[in-house]
Formats: C-alpha cells, sequence, structure tokens
C-alpha cells in the first residue's frame, strides 16, 4: 500500500515535470532563455524561477497550463462541429433530445477527477511553501507609503536602511530598470535559507518578488513571515503588489543575492554605513 | 410547455399615466425594468469612459494624462464600482429581471410594485453620491476615493481622510439597500405568483437564475452593508475595528468584504446563465438539454459560492490548513460550471441552429466564459495564486468573466428581446458586426493582461516598467476596437428607432416558447388580466 503510493507520486511527480517540458516547448521557452530577476519585452511566461518554491510554482502552473488548454480546445472543438454541422442550413430538422443520463453522469464525473488530479500537485507545492524550515538569515521588512525598509539582526550586525525608487540620472547611473531600481538593496547570501517577516508602518503593502515565486501582505498590526532560498546569484526586482496610494507604483523591491564572502563584507559595511537598531537582538520567530 | 389560454392583446386604447406619474413614480414592472436599463446604459458610459482613461495612460510606460497618480486610482475605483454596482447589476436584475421574470412566469406585475419603484430610485441615488465622491477630497490633495473597489483599510481609512470615501460607503449603503428591497421582491413574486400550472420544476431558467440570485443579494448584502459601517464609524467616530492600534485588524474587513464579494460575482453572472439558457434553446429549436441539472447547478453555484471568499485573501497570511481549504472549495465550483457550459453545448447538438445577432453573442459568451473559467481555476490555485495575486493575470480573469461574460449576455439580451420590449427591431447586421467588433477587440484587449501578468505586472498601477510597454500597447488597441462596437450598437438602436417597421409578438419562431412571446410586442401596459394556464405537454419530458 505505502509502495504503491509512494510510486504514484513518483508517477505524479515526473508526470508533472513531463508536462512542464512539454508545454515549455510549447510556449517557445522563452522565459528560460531570458534574463532573470526581471521581467523583458514581450513576455509571455512566469519570470525564470530562482528558488526552488519558484521552480515548483513555474512546473505546476505549466502542468495546469496543459490541462486548461485541453479543455478550452475541446469546449471550441464542439462549439465549431456544433456551429458547422447543425445550423439551419444543414440540419432543418430539430431534434427533440433533452436527456442523456450518461452523458450528464460524465460530465459531473470526469471534471471531478480532473479537480483532483489538480488538487495533489496542488497541496504538494502548497506545502512546500508554508513549510517554515528553519532560518539562517531573517530580515525584517517593513512597508511604507511609499518605501521599504529593512532590519538585519543583531548576529549580522543589526542595522536597518530604507530602499527608496532610483529616479532620473540616478537610475540610468544604476543599470538597474526604471521603475525597478532602488538606492539601497536587501542583500541576503546565496544558497541560504532567509526568512522574512513583513509588516506595514502605515497602510497595507505587499512585498513580492516574481523570480523567487512569492508575495506576502504587509498588514498594520501583523507581522507576516515568508521564506526563500535563492540558488543562485544576481539581482532580482519586484514590485508592491498591494493598491497603497498615490506612489503605489513607485516603491520597488531589489534583492540583490550574492555570494557568502560578498555577504560578509556587505554586513561589515553595513554596520557602518546604516543605522543601528536599538534592541532587535532577536526577532520573533513564530516557528 | 404549452399555453392553454393566454392573456388578451393589448387593446388599442389602454391607458398609461401621465409622463412624470408614469416615470418617476412608476410602481410598473416593465417602465421600472426600462428605467433601470436606461440607467445601466448611462452609468456604462460613465464608467466606459473611465475605462477609457485608464486604457489610455496605460498605453505607454511613464504619465501621460495623470499628473498625479492618485486621481488613476480614482480612476480605477470609479470604473470597478459603477460597472460591477451601476451598470452589471441593475442591467441584468433589475432591467432584464423586473422586464421579464413576471412575463416569464405568468404574472401581472412584481409583488410590490410601489417598493420595486424605491428599489431603483435609491440605486439612482447611491449612483449620485458615487459621482459626488469624484468632486470631493479622499487621500490629501487630491479629490475622490483612490481605495480600489474592493475599499481596504487602512488605505480607505487613514489612507483617505477626507469625505470621498464617506461618499463612496453611502453610495454602496443606498445601492445596497434598493438591492436588497429588489431582492426581496423578486423571492416573494417568484415563490407566489407563478401562474397556475407553473410548478418550480416548469419555471423557465430565467426565473430560475433570478431567484437564486435574489436569495444571494438578500444573505450577502447585508454582510457588506456591515463591513462598511464599520468602516464608516472608523473614520468618523473613533473606532478601531479595523486598526490594530485599538485591538482591531484590516484582515476582518477583507473577510467581511470578501463573503459578500465573492457571491456578488455570482449575482452579476448567475442572470447571464440564464439569460443565456433562452437565446440557446430558442434559435437551436430545442428544449434546454437537463433543464433540472440546469436548474440545481445554479443553485449549488449559490451555495458553494458562499464559502469560497477566502481566495481572494491568500497572501494575508492564512495557514496552511485554511488556504488547503479554500482551494479544494473554489475548484468544486469548476464542476457545476461545467455542467452549464455542456448542458448549453448539448442543447444546440442535434439542433437546427438560427445564427440570429442575439445567437452569436451567446455562443461567443460559451466560449469565453470557458477561458475567464479555467483560468479561474489555475486562480484557485493558492500555491500559483501566490505569484498571480493582484498582477494582470486576475485583471485578466475577471474580464473574461464580467466584460467578456455579463456584458457579452446583456448585449445577447438586448438583442433578445428588444423586439419584444420595444416593438421595433434593430437590424442583424449591426448586431453582428457589433458582436464581431466586441468579441475581437475584447479578446484583443484582454487576452494579453494574462500574458503581462504572468510577467509580473501588477495591477492597479498608473506607471510602469518598460518591459511591460509592448503587450500594454496591444490591450489599448483592442479597447479602440471594443469601442468602435459600441457605437455599431447605437447607430443599431437608432435605426431600430427610425425604421417603420414593427416587430411581430414572436418574432423567434417556434424555439421561442416562453411565455413573453404569447404577448403582443411591445406587451399591454398590464398583461395577464387573464392569468395563463400551463398544462403538461407530454412531448415536454422533464
Amino acid at each position: 500500500m505505502g509502495m504503491a503510493w509512494a510510486q504514484g507520486r513518483r508517477f505524479g511527480r515526473s508526470f508533472v515535470r513531463g508536462a512542464a517540458v512539454a508545454a515549455t516547448l510549447l510556449t517557445g521557452g522563452a522565459a528560460l532563455a531570458a534574463e532573470a530577476g526581471k521581467p523583458v519585452p514581450w513576455q509571455m511566461d512566469l519570470q525564470t524561477p530562482v528558488t526552488e518554491v519558484a521552480t515548483e510554482i513555474y512546473n505546476f502552473h505549466h502542468l495546469l497550463n496543459v490541462i486548461m488548454l485541453a479543455i478550452v480546445l475541446l469546449v471550441l472543438a464542439l462549439l465549431l462541429i456544433v456551429i458547422f454541422r447543425f445550423n439551419e442550413r444543414a440540419q432543418p430538422n430539430p431534434s427533440r433530445t433533452t436527456h442523456n443520463t450518461m452523458l450528464e453522469v460524465a460530465w459531473t464525473i470526469v471534471p471531478v477527477l480532473i479537480l483532483v488530479a489538480i488538487a495533489i500537485p496542488s497541496f504538494r507545492v502548497l506545502r512546500t511553501q508554508l513549510s517554515d524550515p528553519k532560518a539562517d538569515l531573517m530580515v525584517k521588512v517593513i512597508g511604507h507609503a511609499w518605501y521599504w525598509s529593512y532590519e538585519y539582526p543583531q548576529e549580522v550586525g543589526g542595522f536597518k536602511f530604507d530602499a527608496n525608487l532610483l529616479e532620473g540620472e540616478d537610475q540610468v547611473k544604476s543599470g538597474q530598470p526604471k521603475l525597478l531600481a532602488t538606492d539601497n538593496e536587501m542583500v541576503v547570501p546565496v544558497n541560504k535559507i532567509v526568512k522574512i517577516q513583513v509588516t506595514a508602518a502605515d497602510v497595507m503593502h505587499s512585498w513580492a518578488l516574481p523570480s523567487f515565486g512569492f508575495k506576502i501582505d504587509a498588514i498594520p498590526g501583523r507581522l507576516n513571515q515568508f521564506w526563500f532560498k535563492a540558488d543562485r546569484e544576481g539581482t532580482y526586482h519586484g514590485q508592491c503588489s498591494e493598491l497603497c496610494g498615490q506612489r503605489h507604483a513607485y516603491m520597488p523591491i531589489t534583492v540583490k543575492v550574492v555570494s557568502d564572502a560578498a555577504f560578509q563584507a556587505w554586513t561589515a559595511e553595513a554596520k557602518t554605513k546604516f543605522a543601528r537598531v536599538e534592541g532587535a537582538g532577536k526577532f520573533a520567530d513564530a516557528r | 410547455m404549452a399555453v392553454a389560454a393566454s392573456a388578451g392583446h393589448a387593446d388599442a386604447h389602454e391607458h398609461t399615466p401621465p409622463f412624470f406619474q408614469r416615470w418617476f413614480n412608476s410602481t410598473n414592472h416593465k417602465d421600472i425594468g426600462t428605467l433601470y436599463l436606461l440607467f445601466a446604459f448611462s452609468a456604462g458610459i460613465v464608467g466606459a469612459f473611465l475605462s477609457f482613461g485608464i486604457r489610455m495612460e496605460m498605453e505607454a510606460p511613464g504619465l501621460q494624462y495623470f499628473s498625479n497618480p492618485q486621481t488613476y486610482n480614482v480612476f480605477v475605483t470609479g470604473h470597478g464600482l459603477i460597472m460591477v454596482f451601476f451598470m452589471v447589476m441593475p442591467a441584468l436584475i433589475g432591467g432584464f429581471g423586473n422586464w421579464f421574470v413576471p412575463l416569464m412566469i405568468g404574472a401581472p406585475d412584481m409583488a410590490f410594485p410601489r417598493m420595486n419603484n424605491i428599489s431603483f430610485w435609491l440605486t439612482v441615488a447611491g449612483f449620485m453620491s458615487l459621482v459626488c465622491s469624484l468632486f470631493v477630497e479622499g487621500a490629501p490633495g487630491a479629490v475622490g476615493a483612490g481605495t480600489g473597489w474592493t475599499v481596504y483599510p487602512p488605505l480607505s481609512t487613514d489612507g483617505h481622510p477626507g469625505p470621498a470615501v464617506d461618499f463612496a460607503i453611502f453610495a454602496l449603503h443606498l445601492s445596497g439597500a434598493g438591492s436588497i428591497l429588489g431582492a426581496i421582491n423578486f423571492i416573494t413574486t417568484i415563490l407566489n405568483m407563478r401562474a397556475p400550472g407553473m410548478t418550480l420544476h416548469k419555471m423557465p431558467l430565467f426565473a430560475w437564475s433570478m431567484l437564486v440570485t435574489a436569495f444571494l443579494l438578500l444573505l450577502s448584502l447585508p454582510v457588506l452593508a456591515g463591513a462598511i459601517t464599520m468602516l464608516l464609524t472608523d473614520r468618523n467616530f473613533g473606532t478601531t475595528f479595523f486598526s490594530p492600534s485599538g485591538g482591531g485588524d484590516p484582515i476582518l474587513y477583507q473577510h467581511l468584504f470578501w463573503f459578500f464579494g465573492h457571491p456578488e460575482v455570482y449575482i452579476m453572472i448567475l442572470p447571464a446563465f440564464g439569460i443565456v439558457s433562452h437565446i440557446i434553446a430558442t434559435f437551436s429549436k430545442k428544449p434546454v438539454f437537463g433543464y433540472l441539472a440546469m436548474a440545481y447547478a445554479m443553485v449549488a453555484i449559490g451555495v458553494v459560492g458562499f464559502v469560497v471568499w477566502a481566495h481572494h485573501m491568500y497572501t494575508v497570511g492564512l495557514t496552511l490548513q485554511t488556504q488547503s481549504y479554500f482551494v479544494f472549495a473554489t475548484m468544486v465550483i469548476a464542476v457545476p460550471t461545467g455542467v452549464k457550459i455542456f448542458s448549453w453545448i448539448a442543447t444546440m447538438w442535434g439542433g437546427s441552429i438560427r445564427f440570429t445577432a442575439a445567437m452569436h453573442w451567446a455562443v461567443g459568451f460559451v466560449f469565453l466564459f470557458t477561458v475567464g473559467g479555467v483560468t479561474g481555476v489555475i486562480l484557485a490555485n493558492a500555491a500559483v495564486d501566490r505569484y498571480l495575486h493582484d498582477t494582470y493575470y486576475v485583471v485578466a480573469h475577471f474580464h473574461y468573466v464580467l466584460s467578456l461574460g455579463a456584458v457579452f449576455i446583456i448585449f445577447a439580451g438586448v438583442y433578445y428581446w428588444f423586439p419584444k420590449m420595444t416593438g421595433r427591431i434593430i437590424p442583424e447586421w449591426a448586431g453582428k458586426l457589433h458582436f464581431w467588433l466586441a468579441f475581437i477587440g475584447a479578446n484583443v484587449l484582454f487576452f494579453p493582461m494574462h500574458f503581462l501578468g504572468l510577467a509580473g505586472m501588477p495591477r492597479r498601477y498608473a506607471d510602469y516598467p518598460e518591459a511591460f510597454a509592448g503587450w500594454h500597447y496591444v490591450a489599448t488597441m483592442g479597447g479602440h476596437i471594443f469601442a468602435l462596437g459600441m457605437v455599431v450598437f447605437v447607430i443599431g438602436v437608432v435605426m431600430a428607432f427610425r425604421s417603420k417597421e414593427r416587430a411581430a409578438d414572436n418574432p423567434w419562431g417556434e424555439g421561442a416558447t416562453t411565455l413573453e412571446w404569447t404577448l403582443s410586442s411591445p406587451p399591454p401596459f398590464h398583461q395577464y388580466e387573464t392569468l395563463p394556464v400551463i398544462v403538461d405537454e407530454p412531448s415536454h419530458a422533464h
């Protein structure tokens, strides 16, 4: 029984992967070739995933796409048959059929089976997302109207800083895309589990990073938590994703994933450069 | 069904009240229906104007037309609120519901004609309040409420100290009260005033859809009213229901709002389901396939629609168990919806389909609603919604089910019932040209929004990074095509009123079997002075 279940699970996973590969081929795999961490012109697919969670979303979404495309094509085919075979000219005398029990049972049961087939991988990806592993680094993120601020814990120096939108010449000089560039970045080490705790100081905001596959609302009076483990170095961009007023579109998120050594160097510099966090010895760990 | 005895036709000199009496103190369900349709059309023009502003701004990156992005937020908010509460609902429920529920069930009028009148004028008053909100201060230094149609606190409390949000809240209070009264009226009418012999299981599907819709309104709107009243006292009287500074929680508002908000989307689409069933049956010259399954699928959608609300809130920090439940419950809705889609196709199967303008819209709806439905299944998965929540993918999804769903069926209903309501005929070519412009335009407008969402474009943004420019430009071009279709629609209606051609009592032939087609076109001011009697027809097996 257990064996069969395990095999079933394995089959499920390989099926997901196979379908994902097929779907990627179908859609041209444009995003995989694109630079990670930001949207590209005429993009038609999810951003390139750089974390385990984002990769799972990517594959699961492609499985869903294949199933949904099949359903839409089935309905389209049936409609085309109806249009061409059962129009007035082709079929002058309408039938009076209003029931077909087998058919009605079938179109109730088959969708149920399809939904169960979707639910199994769906719950698996959801469990990974909300699994809450032990953190290597915790960073507190606070949404303000209209910028983000970041607090690093005592173990790495205990400092905090704001990240504002870079505009005009500063943005051009930074080499980062317009409306995605910030003056300071949240810097994290590669291949480490980073947990972020998110809250807001005024109205709600939402901290979203597409290439990491996550989005978590920053809510006054609440401390939300999410985790990621970025598997490659680089600069990744996201944008505030909860309507927060006038400059909602102008509070981007930039995360720089660097090597361990570079992270050490950055924290050493940040300690002197940024304001100290008083009494923020440890962050609440909700585990 | 067969009608043993139907009401006599209009006598030529029937008495109608004088103008003011007739249109301002109206108690006639058909006149009130007409008022609702005219109101919905007028509000729709305002809503469309706002969406035109949105689309023009989004055509290219940077701020072209809105020097203050807050004004853009106000446009987005106004567009959403107007289209939901003052266009789709008045058209489908107040307009077609008032006109055709009594006609279809063989009733002389609605149960409470005077209450029907106040329902309409409360809706108008609500709209006035919403328009007022556009011209008074909301956020500091800007006019209007820029909160999104969801009016989430703290943006709608601390973020908007000016009175604009209060006006928006009153708009929802007034139109909500109107809708609750309307719902009571429909439930009473449908349960008590069906013609002799018309059991619930012989009732036309549009009446079924209105019955389910009315129950959804009755149960969900008071929750919205409660939530926005709490918002009002938080704003003005120092309560802290939604403010953590006094022990409240902004998430409470979201639960309350979506407990209303999710049934609301079915309130907008169920009447459309009813109308599309009649159009497809009429022009296929066949009875609806699986009548009982069709009726109870709507009941199932209505019931399950009440227990799925938090799929709008996957990113607020719900537990694994909560999210899993809402994923599961949400996907369940796909089953009765699938039953409806396949039953519509089965109704057409074997039929002898006449492709009138109304039928074009109905078949287009079946396909486009399927597209919007499957993206709904994708979004139901919390795991994927983590990425897609609050992106343009969601915008694409709900415009496929509303703009290409509900709105397509509003037009289908107009083309189907226009001869009955006015006795005049919109030229078929106008309806078909309008359909093709709308079909192509809406797809070019909304399909690229899926790509934008997948690429990560957040919704409610006045300005965006250059990478998103391409698809936004395409979408705006689609918007222009859709707008052109609206011009054709207006031309068609004008031509109908200028033409001397008059519609027959039943212009659609043998397939049109519901009671309204037994009356004159337009129907007499008071119909069914002798109630029609519904007798069983052996060939019409259930």
